[in-house]
């Protein structure tokens, strides 16, 4: 291939220069090049290799279907593999390398493949998986695991980097009355009809300027064109990809905001990924040119005729001096023209028995030679054509006729338009006998599709289809416009006569199908003799399809050939279903700016600044950030916990427990309410009363626990678990709007409105008592356990105060205004100070609360019953509440189910693990008898400590040593079962 | 993705409502049986086709509604708040 740049051809600009580098030697090429162009301009010809059998590659295409020149843009951790170099923008300092090949694409040692391709045929990924024949045939195989090592390593494409992917990406929304999806002569006159007829309109287009195929027009002026279409009040966004349709009109698009520059400009991301909301969908997405199937069709200088036309007349590069064209169809004729006026020789070898006088007039008055009944049979060059041989058909085989010396080969089997879009929506496509391609099928959504896509072939009616669907798209919105036709389909002056594959006669031939994946029409007939019809399977086995390009160009001669061998119509072979994306995207654009920190949000209570300026470190619970434990003295997370707990047994802790959920509940029907959801007695609750609460889901299973807090005759305070906080509120607004619709009451959230603390220790009340205005109202007669009270901070703030214990000791839930939480905690810690207090966190909060046998969520997992741990007091027998017809049903009743037990080491200096299987001893297997579900050391008794639960509960094990099994960490340990109330059982110190 | 015309916020995408249930079942009183509960929380229908079910408007007003939706194309054929005293004042409203 010898291609030249042209002075007075294309459309980028030749006084721009800017340099690149390939495979590590610095090239020039001009601003609006495509890579590819520039290579091309640069006499590149191999730029890969092919996937399996290490075949040189060339340029194929001008566009998104590219199956060959696939490079990786950059280096180190910008790193991007598999870019097309037909679609990629040149810019100054771009860096490009081949891919696949070792050392280099022009001399690559993985060619040795080719030579054994018989090893490689369809489906050698699930033979090796069968075993080696005839020994390990069926059994599996043992050697699989080394040829995995191969086989990943001779296979696959470009290598992505291993480095965090430093780019940044964003997300963002955009709304339209018409979203039009490609820029060619029916999008850019969909988008000018829609516009005048008052519609708020969206074009847009992948590539970096508009005008699709019209950019193969030497005339066309995309600039001029651009602002034409924004002086109209049309959005037009290029370097944007549609990859994917969705229910009521919404599209999954990429913008490549700076893939353009060296590193992105001005803070402004890689990619965005936008979600564009529209009424109506145009899809004037063009169609792709096909190849045809013969004989090392592969070679580099052989691609499609338009591209060849968007070289010369877009980027001003004629391909080749020698050009031979094969074609079923009219489409190439222009085209030849173009290439032999602009100094080409061309000749053309059309498989159709005769074309109309006209054109052949045309072709020979511009030096274009023609000849008809023939087709390409196999091209001759190791590295780049250097021949190619022309057969005549005889009978059913071809036979060798010509051999032309050439430097381009270009091929033409026809059109597929761009119907990927809508099947994403489901709708399937229908072929068309009389135009050999499929065609979209209608629709029930507001979609239309326009031009080529709709197989409709010439400019003219392309337009006129564009405007069409303009006008019906502002029907079907509710504007009244003028009546509106649709041209028909086709437009091609001599009909084209279907060649997919020119078969050859020698036994061992490369025809590709799919160049990416190296597939073979001999590998389509491999799959059809082992049994392979459905083109579902088939594209699994073979992988026809399967690759980046999605078999844009090969699929439709892959059906061929199977129609042909089952000696069906493509039509009821089928075609398979295309799904998002269009293109390949970028999982950073996906991700946008949910990544690390920011994956999702982070909650911190109003006490999170004081938290951390005291030391704290903190922990992630669901969103929330809490304080984990505060280390004195650079103290390990064992020891702070361990002192903390102490110090909350001995005299008195401080723990931020804002996260627990809130939620206020206000009017005359908030008692009969609370009754029905909670499972024990609310009907009486006194005023300035609160009770620990349980709440069963319909099912019967427990859902939540939490108390709630009588303010007023109409108002209670409910809290719930930080866990459930969400699942809580959702419910009880579920029962109020769908369920109980004639009690009044409202439910708001108010988990954001108050920061809480538990003050707990015997020196709790001496510690509040420095704090409040009047110490009296939280004496032990004003204040007793359960008992709430209103009240304000010595220094003013308002807060509500409840005698609560989660730890077993006198202790106290003490709720502000968010607002003040700061304020409050500094007051708290001064005095608890005073009393030789502690902070503590989480962890010790855990182990406090397992020493009493108190549960949480590890123990409320969604699948316990209110006896499983040991409530069945809770649940009230003179009433009707949320779960109680069904918390006793089949199963849930069994005397043999897993109820709460404590745990404790046989031998006390032992340690044992949350998530260990209880067992029988010597009967370690399946899932044993029980599990255990938190465990903790336990300062109050001297030794390690656990919750759990086990058949038939503590009353069956009391006196038998079980077994803790941990396979996983290969750990056994003797257990004793005990009651849950493990430390404290009579309940003394809650009084203080 | 299914876009949904909350009656007091307006037409927003679905990640902003929470699906709930088929709307179509009577839960029974607190006081009925096992057997009736199992019948309503656990034999339910695959409904292909139009279904009547309800989705809460979690990140938005929070309202309960009932949406007819065909399950097959997501098409939505009404939607209305689930309380009828709601749903009367929003009516009210959108007249005036
Ligand atoms: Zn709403």
């Amino acid at each position: 291939m010898t291609a030249k740049r042209l002075k007075d051809y294309g459309k980028v600009n030749q006084d721009k220069i800017l340099s690149f580098t390939w495979e590590n030697k610095k090239y020039f090429g001009y601003k609006g090049d495509s890579l590819a162009a520039s290579l091309l301009a640069n006499n590149i010809n191999i730029i890969g290799r092919s996937f399996k059998y290490h075949r040189p590659r060339g340029i194929m295409s001008a566009g998104v279907e590219e199956s060959g020149a696939l490079v990786t843009i950059g280096k180190n951790e910008y790193t991007d593999p598999n870019v097309r170099a037909t679609s990629q923008e040149l810019y100054e300092g771009l860096i490009a390398s081949g891919q696949n090949a070792f050392p280099n694409v022009n001399f690559d040692l993985g060619y040795i493949n080719n030579y054994l391709s018989r090893f490689f045929a369809a489906g050698f990924y699930y033979k090796t998986f069968m075993g080696l024949p005839p020994f390990e045939w069926g059994k599996g195989t043992k050697i699989w695991m080394i040829y995995e090592k191969l086989i990943r390593k001779a296979a696959g494409m470009g290598k992505a980097s291993k480095m965090p992917d430093p780019d940044k990406y964003e997300h963002a929304n955009e709304f339209c009355d018409v979203l039009i999806i490609g820029s060619g002569p029916s999008g850019i006159a969909a988008a000018v009809e829609a516009a005048n007829n008052n519609l708020d309109v969206i074009l847009v287009e992948q590539d970096h300027v508009i005008g699709g195929n019209l950019l193969s027009n030497s005339n066309f002026d995309f600039e001029e064109k651009k602002y034409f279409l924004q002086k109209a009040g049309i959005k037009v966004m290029t370097r944007t990809t549609a990859f994917g349709l969705y229910d009521n009109c919404v599209a999954g698009m990429i913008e490549r905001v700076n893939d353009h520059f060296f590193l992105p400009k001005n803070n402004t991301p890689r990619q965005r990924f936008w979600t564009i909301r529209s009424k109506h969908i145009i899809l004037s997405t063009g169609s792709l040119e096909r190849h045809i199937a013969f004989n090392n069709n592969d070679i580099p200088g052989v691609m499609t005729v338009n591209a060849a036309r968007h070289y010369l007349n877009r980027y001003g590069v004629l391909a080749g001096e020698k050009i031979i064209i094969c074609t079923n169809n009219d489409s190439v004729f222009e085209t030849s023209i173009l290439l032999s006026k602009a100094g080409a020789k061309v000749k053309v070898f059309d498989i159709r028995e005769k074309i109309d006088e006209n054109t052949i007039k045309k072709l020979n008055t511009n030096n274009v030679e023609i000849e008809f009944n023939k087709a390409p049979l196999n091209i001759q060059g190791n590295k780049k054509v250097e021949s190619i041989d022309i057969g005549i058909k005889v009978g059913n085989k071809y036979k060798k006729v010509n051999e032309e010396e050439c430097d381009l080969v270009l091929i033409s089997g026809g059109w597929s338009p761009v119907i990927h879009l809508l099947s994403h929506r489901g709708i399937k496509p229908k072929w068309d006998k009389e135009n050999l391609c499929f065609l979209p099928s209608q629709s029930s959504e507001p979609i239309t599709v326009a031009g080529s896509a709709a197989g409709i072939w010439n400019n003219d009616d392309c337009e006129a289809s564009g405007i069409a669907s303009g006008l019906k798209a502002a029907n079907e919105i509710g504007i009244k416009t003028s009546d509106y036709f649709f041209p028909k389909q086709g437009g091609w002056k001599n009909p084209i006569f279907p060649l997919f594959e020119i078969k050859s006669n020698r036994s061992r031939s490369k025809s590709f199908i799919d160049f990416q994946h190296d597939v073979t029409s001999d590998d389509i007939r491999l799959a059809h003799r082992e049994g392979f019809v459905s083109v579902e399977h088939l594209k699994r086995y073979t992988t026809l399809g399967m690759a980046n390009d999605q078999g844009k160009m090969g699929n439709i001669i892959g059906l061929s050939i199977m129609a042909d061998l089952l000696q069906k119509e493509i039509s009821e072979v089928g075609t398979t279903v295309f799904r998002p994306p269009y293109t390949p995207i970028s999982i950073g654009a996906l991700a946008g700016r949910n990544v690390n920190k920011h994956f999702r949000p982070l909650r911190v209570t109003p006490l999170h600044d004081w938290n951390l300026e005291n030391g704290a470190k903190m922990i992630e619970t669901g969103l929330y950030q809490r304080p984990w434990y505060y280390p004195k003295n650079n103290e390990k997370l064992a020891d702070a916990y361990i002192r903390e707990a102490s110090s909350v047994r001995k005299t008195v802790g401080l723990c931020d427990v804002t996260s627990l959920g809130k939620i206020s509940i206000q009017g005359p029907d908030s008692t009969i309410f609370l009754n029905k959801v909670y499972s024990n007695a609310f009907a009486k609750l006194p005023i300035n009363k609160a009770r620990y609460g349980i709440m069963l889901r319909d099912d019967g299973l427990v859902m939540d626990d939490g108390t709630s807090w009588r303010l007023s005759e109409n108002e209670y305070f409910m809290t719930t678990s930080t866990a459930h906080a969400a699942k809580v509120m959702l419910w009880l607004e579920e029962l109020l709007q769908t369920r109980w619709q004639n009690l009044k009451v409202h439910v708001t959230s108010v988990s954001e409105e108050w920061a809480a603390v538990s003050i707990a220790g015997p020196k709790s009340r001496d510690t509040l008592s420095l704090c409040v205005e009047d110490p009296n109202l939280i004496s032990n007669d004003n204040l007793p356990f359960m008992g709430l009270t209103q009240t304000k901070l010595n220094n003013g703030i308002p807060c509500r105060i409840a005698r609560i214990s989660f730890s077993g000791e006198l202790a106290f839930e003490i709720y502000t205004p968010s607002d003040f939480a700061y304020n409050m905690m500094n007051i708290l810690w001064e005095s608890a100070k005073k009393f030789d207090g502690c902070l503590y966190g989480l962890e010790a909060l855990g182990a406090l609360r397992i020493e009493k046998g108190h549960v949480t969520g590890a123990e409320l997992d969604g699948r316990v019953t209110i006896e499983d741990v040991e409530l069945g007091k809770m649940a009230s027998d003179k009433k009707s509440y949320i779960g109680s017809a069904m918390q006793k049903r089949g199963v849930l009743a069994d005397k043999d189910r897993e109820t709460l037990v404590g745990i404790f080491p046989r031998n006390k200096s032992q340690t044992f693990d949350a998530g260990t299987i209880i067992c029988k001893k010597n009967e370690i297997k399946g899932y044993g008898i029980g599990r255990i579900t938190s465990v903790t050391y336990s300062p109050g008794l001297g030794h390690w400590i656990g919750l759990g639960f086990i058949k038939g509960g503590y009353t069956e094990w009391k006196n038998t040593i079980v077994v803790g099994a941990d396979p996983v960490r290969n750990k056994e340990i003797d257990l004793e079962i005990v009651s849950p109330h493990m430390f404290d059982p009579k309940g003394e110190r809650l009084h203080g | 993705m299914i876009r949904i015309k909350c009656p007091y916020c307006g037409e927003r995408d679905h990640s902003e409502f929470t699906y709930g249930s088929d709307a179509s079942i009577e839960y029974p009183n607190l006081e009925s049986n096992a057997k009736d509960w199992t019948e309503a929380i656990f034999f339910r229908k695959n409904i292909y086709g139009k279904q009547i079910e309800t989705w809460h408007h979690t990140n938005g007003c929070r309202l309960w509604l009932i949406i007819e939706r065909c399950t097959i194309t997501h098409k939505i054929f009404s939607i209305k708040p689930a309380h009828p005293e709601i749903h009367k004042l929003l009516k009210n409203q959108n007249n005036i």
